[in-house]
């Protein structure tokens, strides 16, 4: 009887059962990141309207701000030094991930670690290595010809360097899926290579350029690490939340800064929400996907630009390496294993590395599932219609939320004395939650990127066959999008290993992470056992990155076999 | 539904951590929150353990800015049971908000009364000075041929330009008392003057207190102004520096002690500032520091010039507290645009 009321139950209701359960999961997680996103935003937001004794002072805050000398001076440098690095980034890490993509040149998984290398390091040890090249002490000093790194310059380069990566996943992504009869086409019609790049390659990607350049602005508008180090005297808004927040213990004006600094994202999303409507995919159930043949002069120029560019960006890293081999630099350059043994006897280095390992572990596995069952929630199930631009303004909001706004919000939240979520405040999976929202915007954009590309016909062929939206999304789109899946895991575990601006405030004695004992020795003027924790920590990043495109590779071949071009 | 996710949560995590106690429950475990450098830390924590090996102390350690917001950021709630070696100024911020409870620990009369709260009973008590100091590197001074730097007004000497770091007071502690000790020493509006002339001088303002001291030390820039601990610290570390003693004055702060109200394990939290300024502690101090709180225990610091506690400037903390906001608000019109309004 049981079989026969199931039986009745599921052949008229399934695509309804489908729609309904998609719907409740996209509440769910709605209120997941409205719990774990807006409220700890909000408490450390709302402060901007109150005064130091916690009364309502309306926009009295915002005055004083405004009053402030020298912030016209703030604004217009954050504006241009961030237009300036996204005019550098975005390009560069086109024609990388191009080349990478659409080019037959030897050697590209090896190019596309070293494209990723600047994620694999804290960002504080890319700064050293940036002053100890080209500072007054530099190697390249000479090139600076007589202009300071600490500025504008150093924040540029900086910066270029840091975000270079996050651009490089987006368009990597974006690239990834093209529909061959496209090119077909372009070639029948007589179209020169340069046409066809213009017509059919660049609109392909537009939604992973404009992305790409949304995520390197935002995060180039909001970190405050690159220019604290490098910046000198040069003002940014980011710097101004750190002075008001750390230096003065202002909460009030701080959030204040951190409203004006979640402009950016908001645009972002914004823009991100008007190209939905106007959004096709690239990859249409009929498609036949594009492979790239061999062409000596394109694949020879790819390899000669790639390896230029990872030969820099490993270059940064090279300098960090080889600083924790020299007794003291730059004044004695003896080589030495002094600091790996100094600093693996500090006290809980050692366990630091350990407790950064698991919440990285736990940062991948958690997050990737999370974030990539959300975007396809959002892209290709239908319903719960008001939801959907919340969500899609939740996952935009991360990349313009300094670290430090994110983690004070989490303490002032977690940590209220009627928060029934309390016990979660001092444990480890509250820094790897802040992790996953931290790193958000860009994994969903990659995700989302990868998603795009593929037709909705997939879904109505399967709703018309009566198999369940969730089956299709495990046996034809989660298979299809594999590779950037892996990218998100990938990135989320290397970004978890180094970073420090959130988790600085919600670690406790027992969960510190490595890369905050790095930016403790290195403000002790410990460079040498700081450099050699972070040569640790990039050694296991990029011994994790090999492993992991060893396995994706065997896993590719298995998921990936309808990539090759039919004979 | 949403609530009994939130109570297996809940129980989850309250197994998760009955199961990670320790098997010795009777320790009192106190966490205290702190400042201090790490390899300070391991030796307070053995000379407290001497006295009270009952009492484990779990340390959360960072940076005096950190350390002062995140405990800021818990008030509602605190974590930390203590704060040790955290900057009076700091200290002046908490009891601002009401999270120091008043205590007295034994043996207060020792500690002179400009290294200790006001109040009575206090709510911090000193441990140690950390003054003023200049770090001067002699290999890159011969290269670049600058003279030998004695006092303040050297440093606005020509020869100087572009070659003097210092920490932004609105970012640092340690820059703040520099700018309040000019003033102090100067009287205010020669303050000013010889901060414009300085000024010409100083090629980059760092964020940390630190940091002047570190590049002075990496031959970055000749001339870091940064504060005692470090200035010796990176000497000691093979850095080819000179420490310097400006003969005008010095500003200072303190690394004090206090207890967070509301503290569940008070009568530990007692024990550990009681030992803080006990003779042991004060030993210990002094490997550190030249001047410790408790007079008469002589620094085994070396270069440390025998007048040291006499170069230190009046500090009045509730005038530095007062007067913060105007004194940054006039520094960064003066110095923190490019558009010098001069």
């Amino acid at each position: 009887m049981a079989a026969n009321h199931a039986a009745r139950w599921r052949m008229p209701a399934l695509a309804e059962l489908d729609g309904r359960l998609a719907q409740w999961l996209l509440v769910l997680v709605c209120a997941a990141l409205s719990l774990f996103l807006l409220a700890p935003l909000a408490a450390m937001l709302v402060l901007a309207v109150q005064d130091r004794e916690g009364n309502f002072a309306g926009l009295a805050q915002f005055a004083a701000y405004l009053e402030m000398p020298g912030l016209a001076e703030s604004v217009w440098n954050s504006l241009w030094v961030s237009a300036t690095v996204t005019l550098i980034t975005v390009p560069a890490a086109f024609a990388f991930a191009y080349a990478l993509q659409r080019s037959c040149m030897p050697g590209r998984s090896l190019l596309r670690l070293a494209g990723l290398s600047p994620l694999l390091g804290p960002s504080l040890v890319a700064a050293i290595a940036f002053i100890q090249w080209f500072g007054n002490q530099g190697a390249l000093k000479v090139l600076m010809g007589g202009v300071s790194i600490y500025g504008a310059p150093g924040i540029i380069l900086s910066a270029s360097y840091a975000t270079f990566p996050h651009a490089l996943m987006i368009l990597t992504a974006a690239l990834a899926n093209a529909d061959g009869r496209l090119y077909e086409a372009a070639d029948a019609l007589g179209a020169s290579r340069w046409r066809r790049f213009l017509t059919v390659t660049l609109p392909g990607a537009k939604y992973g350029l404009i992305s790409a350049a949304m995520v390197v602005f935002s995060y180039t508008i909001s970190d405050f690490g690159i220019p604290k180090v490098i910046g000198g005297n040069f003002r940014m808004l980011a710097v101004d939340i750190y002075q008001q927040v750390i230096g003065q213990q202002n909460f009030n004006r701080g959030a204040v800064v951190g409203l004006i600094l979640l402009l950016p994202a908001l645009f972002a999303f914004i823009v991100d929400w008007r190209m939905q409507r106007r959004a096709q995919a690239a990859l249409t159930a009929r498609a036949v996907p594009y492979v790239a043949r061999p062409a000596r002069l394109r694949d020879g120029l790819g390899l000669f630009y790639c390896t230029v560019v990872a030969g820099l960006l490993l270059a940064v890293l090279g300098m960090a390496v080889y600083t924790s081999f020299v007794t003291f630099w730059p004044y004695n350059l003896a080589p030495t294993l002094r600091h790996y043994v100094f600093g693996l006897d500090e006290a809980g280095v050692i366990s630091a590395y350990y407790n950064s390992l698991r919440m990285a572990a736990a940062t991948a596995l958690l997050g990737t599932a999370f974030i990539f069952f959300t975007a396809w929630l959002l892209e290709k199930t239908r319903g719960a219609d008001v939801l959907r631009p919340f969500l899609r303004l939740m996952a935009a909001l991360p990349m313009g939320v300094p670290g430090l706004v994110l983690g004070l919000g989490y303490v002032i939240f977690f940590n209220a004395p009627d928060n029934p979520l309390g016990g979660l405040y001092q444990t480890m999976a509250i820094m790897v939650v802040a992790n996953v929202v931290h790193y958000y915007s860009s994994c969903h954009l990659t995700a989302v990127t990868a998603l795009k590309a593929i037709d909705r016909e997939f879904e109505a062929v399967s709703a018309s066959l009566k198999v369940s939206g969730f089956l299709t999304l495990w046996r034809v789109t989660l298979p299809v999008c594999l590779p950037a899946v892996l990218e998100i895991g990938r990135y989320l575990f290397v970004n978890a290993m180094t970073t420090v601006s959130a988790l600085v405030f919600i670690y406790a004695s027992h969960t510190l992470p490595a890369a905050v004992s790095i930016l403790h020795l290195d403000e002790a003027g410990e460079i040498g056992p700081a450099a050699a924790m972070a040569t640790l920590i990039v050694a296991t990043s990029t011994l994790v990155c090999l492993l992991y495109a060893v396995f994706s590779h065997l896993l590719l071949r298995r998921t990936q076999a309808w990539r090759q071009a039919r004979p | 539904m949403k609530r009994r996710t939130m109570l297996q949560l809940l129980t989850a995590v309250g197994v998760a951590g009955a199961l990670a106690l320790p098997a010795h429950a009777q320790k009192v475990t106190l966490n205290v929150y702190t400042a201090l450098e790490t390899d300070q830390l391991k030796a307070y924590q053995e000379g407290f353990n001497r006295v009270h090996p009952d009492i484990e102390i779990r340390w959360t350690r960072d940076s005096t800015g950190i350390i002062t917001a995140k405990l800021l950021a818990e008030k509602s709630n605190p974590v930390a049971d203590v704060v040790m070696g955290v900057a009076a100024s700091s200290m002046a911020v908490f009891d601002r908000e009401g999270l120091l409870q008043p205590y007295a620990p034994a043996g207060l009369q020792r500690v002179r009364a400009e290294y200790r709260d006001q109040a009575n009973p206090p709510k911090w008590v000193g441990m140690d000075v950390w003054g003023a100091a200049i770090c001067y590197n002699t290999v890159e001074a011969q290269k670049l041929g600058l003279p030998k730097i004695e006092s303040w007004r050297d440093l606005t000497r020509p020869e100087f330009r572009g070659k003097v770091v210092m920490p932004n007071p609105a970012s640092s502690g340690t820059g703040f008392f520099d700018v309040t000790a000019w003033l102090q020493i100067f009287g205010e509006q020669a303050g000013w003057e010889y901060m414009d002339r300085l000024h010409d001088n100083i090629a980059v303002y760092t964020h940390s207190g630190s940091k002047p001291c570190r590049m002075a030390g990496a031959g970055e820039f000749p001339v870091g102004i940064s504060f005692e601990y470090r200035a010796n610290a990176t000497r000691e570390s093979g850095a080819p520096i000179e420490v310097v003693y400006p003969s005008e004055g010095l500003g200072w702060d303190l690394e004090a002690a206090g207890i967070v109200s509301g503290t569940k394990k008070l009568e530990a939290a007692r024990k550990l500032l009681d030992w803080a300024i006990s003779d042991d502690a004060m030993q210990l101090y002094a490997k550190n520091f030249a001047v410790v709180a408790v007079p008469g225990f002589a620094s085994r610091l070396t270069h440390v010039p025998a007048d040291y506690e006499q170069r230190l400037v009046n500090n009045d903390f509730a005038w530095m507290a007062a007067n913060r906001d105007a004194i940054l608000a006039e520094w960064q019109k003066r110095y923190a645009t490019k558009s010098e309004p001069k």
